[in-house]
């Protein structure tokens, strides 16, 4: 039951082969019992669990169910969910109880999804490790010496790790997509305005997305076509016809073209990582693909575009935490301008604060034309770089991070080197396009490796055709972490 | 372009998060190392490059000016720090 995907719960829950309340009851007493070794999620609350789930047999005993009624999810503790605490992994947030749920929440709920707890992360999403949480950090289930990535590093670890079948997570730099690499699991970023960001709580605006993950491309597919949708209260939503991201899932390959950008595939790229990402290529060789070298020439000013642009929104976004209408207020102070300061130096941890004040910085009068008006320009070198590489390939292909896990507090020292494991992710978000990560294989001691697809604008269901057709002939993805007992 | 203390101090202020004397010297420094790294963005020449804020080239949406929110007004107020007679409450500004 654990090891099963998505798919194969909503057809035993459809056959009434099992019940919500049962899969729900199992999978909280899995968590009681696991949780503490990886300490994955912030917020559990078996009463509201439960009762999603009677809910859900309800539907499905009325032949009323949906592909993912009673189905339990997990969230990333970003979005907000009335009744439950949205603790955004800060202490910022520790006492907010949401008055209202997040689009992404409202939909899963309408699905008949279960709630099975809030997620643990790196603080506002800013990280790439999960360390940076005020709850403390996450440890991979493939080796709890190690990160499981960040910044959906609560949300990875409980699909690894068995707690869920499947987690709703954000990316915003590649937040979905390398954490699922770290953990072996997949993840999707959608093209920028397809899922609704209301009540997903902002860190960039012009590049945040929330995603799904979980184990197979197949249930990526069915969580997506849950999760998208119009939303008038999100001024960037696209309002587009619906959807279905599992319709070309059984295509076969052949013909397709898929790019090998060089940038990707040269300095700064473990060995370890490149020969699984090079076997993955060769198999999708044998299932018909055609493989293309090509270049992004702008590849490498993508990271420092992306910590000048993140910053800079970040603290415009961050601003609206002051103590006055929500979270943490200091206990002492002065006058107004001491409480603001105070509020804001006792309730965010030291990443914010730093990217804060960056952001800040770039943004002020003087630094404005030289920092992040000429960010935006570089972006959109970006976004033209692939446009080219669409006119020579369908799909783009890579490594998802240059490494594989690394250990805890490994680069805990300088902030520049956590920020360079963003090298591949974060140009699909300054670009806007789709990209998603799927197991490929094992690098150093036995930690897993992802392969990145990155889409064209809307190429989600091509993406998943890619993914799912390389799932027939691989069993990366329905590997178990050692020494884990799936069946108790 | 290497900052100074005086520069943390100026950003500091502008966010509105206070930095202690004691952090100031490391917050510069980590500071430093990032400014190094954006540096390397203006490697680049983007004389005539159109600024890109959005991948789509999408307009703001707008609507009826009519009114549509409920008033939630005691619902939102119940999860703040300090509120009376529907008001937010905040230490007073001494100029």
């Amino acid at each position: 039951m654990f090891n099963a995907t998505v798919a194969e719960l909503a057809r035993k829950l459809a056959a009434r082969e099992l019940s919500s309340v049962e899969l729900t009851r199992a999978l909280l007493a899995r968590i009681e019992r696991l949780n503490g070794r990886y300490n994955a999620l912030i917020s559990v609350d078996a009463g509201k669990s439960l009762a999603d789930a009677r809910d859900a047999d309800a539907l499905l005993a009325r032949g009323a169910a949906r592909p993912l009624t009673g189905i339990p999810i997990v969230h990333k503790d970003i979005f907000c969910t009335r009744g439950w605490r949205t603790t955004c992994g800060s202490k910022m947030l520790d006492n907010f109880v949401a008055p209202y749920d997040a689009h992404v929440i409202e939909r899963l709920k309408g699905e008949g999804a279960v709630n099975l707890g809030k997620a643990n992360m790196d603080e506002f999403a800013m990280g790439s490790s999960t360390e940076s949480s005020y709850y403390g950090p996450v440890r991979n289930p493939w080796d709890e010496a190690a990160v499981p990535g960040g910044s959906s590093g609560g949300s990875a670890a409980c699909v690894a790790a068995r707690l869920a079948p499947a987690a709703t997570g954000t990316d915003t730099g590649g937040s979905i997509r390398q954490p699922a690499a770290m953990t072996g699991i997949c993840g999707l970023k959608p093209t920028y305005g397809l899922v609704s960001r209301y009540g997903m709580i902002a860190f960039a605006s012009s590049l945040d997305q929330g995603g799904p993950l979980a184990r197979s491309a197949e249930d990526l597919a069915l969580l997506l076509n849950a999760m998208t949708g119009f939303d008038p209260r999100d001024s960037t939503s696209l309002d587009r016809a619906k959807e279905d991201y599992a319709r070309d899932l059984a295509r076969p390959l052949t013909g397709l073209r898929i790019g090998l950008p060089q940038e990707y595939f040269g300095a700064g790229l473990d060995a370890d990582v490149g020969r699984a990402v090079e076997a993955a290529a060769a198999e999708l060789r044998r299932l018909g693909a055609e493989t293309v070298e090509l270049s992004l020439p702008n590849a490498g000013l993508s990271v420092p575009a992306y910590y000048v642009i993140a910053p800079a929104e970040a603290s415009s976004n961050l601003s609206r935490f002051d103590g006055v209408r929500y979270g943490h207020r200091a206990a002492g102070y002065g006058d107004l301008m001491d409480m603001y300061c105070r509020t804001r130096a006792e309730g965010f941890g030291t990443e914010v604060k730093r990217r804060i004040l960056i952001g800040t910085y770039v943004l002020s009068h003087g630094y404005y034309d030289a920092y992040y008006l000429k960010a935006q320009r570089v972006r959109r070198l970006i976004a033209r770089d692939f446009a080219e590489a669409f006119r020579r390939c369908d799909v783009i292909a890579g490594p998802t991070s240059p490494s594989v896990a690394f250990d805890l507090g490994a680069k805990s020292a300088d902030p520049v080197q956590m920020y360079l494991n963003d090298i591949y992710t974060v140009a699909a978000n300054l670009a806007g396009l789709p990209g998603m990560s799927i197991p490929c294989g094992f690098g150093e001691r036995g930690r897993p490796v992802g392969l990145q697809l990155i889409g064209n604008y809307f190429g989600e269901a091509r993406m998943l055709n890619v993914a799912h057709q390389y799932q027939q002939a691989t069993d990366w993805h329905r590997r178990t972490p050692p020494g884990m007992d799936s069946e108790s | 372009m290497p900052l100074s203390l005086d520069d943390v101090r100026r950003i500091a202020q502008l966010a509105r998060i206070a930095v202690e004397p004691s952090e100031a010297e490391r917050v510069l420094a980590d500071l430093d190392r990032i400014f190094a790294l954006i540096g390397e963005m203006q490697a680049v020449d983007t004389e005539g490059v159109e600024p890109m804020s959005h991948a789509q080239d999408v307009t703001l949406r707008l609507r009826d000016d009519a009114v549509t929110e409920p008033d939630r007004r005691e619902l939102l107020q119940s999860i703040a720090p300090s509120v009376e007679r529907g008001l937010y409450l905040v230490p007073k500004v001494i100029e």
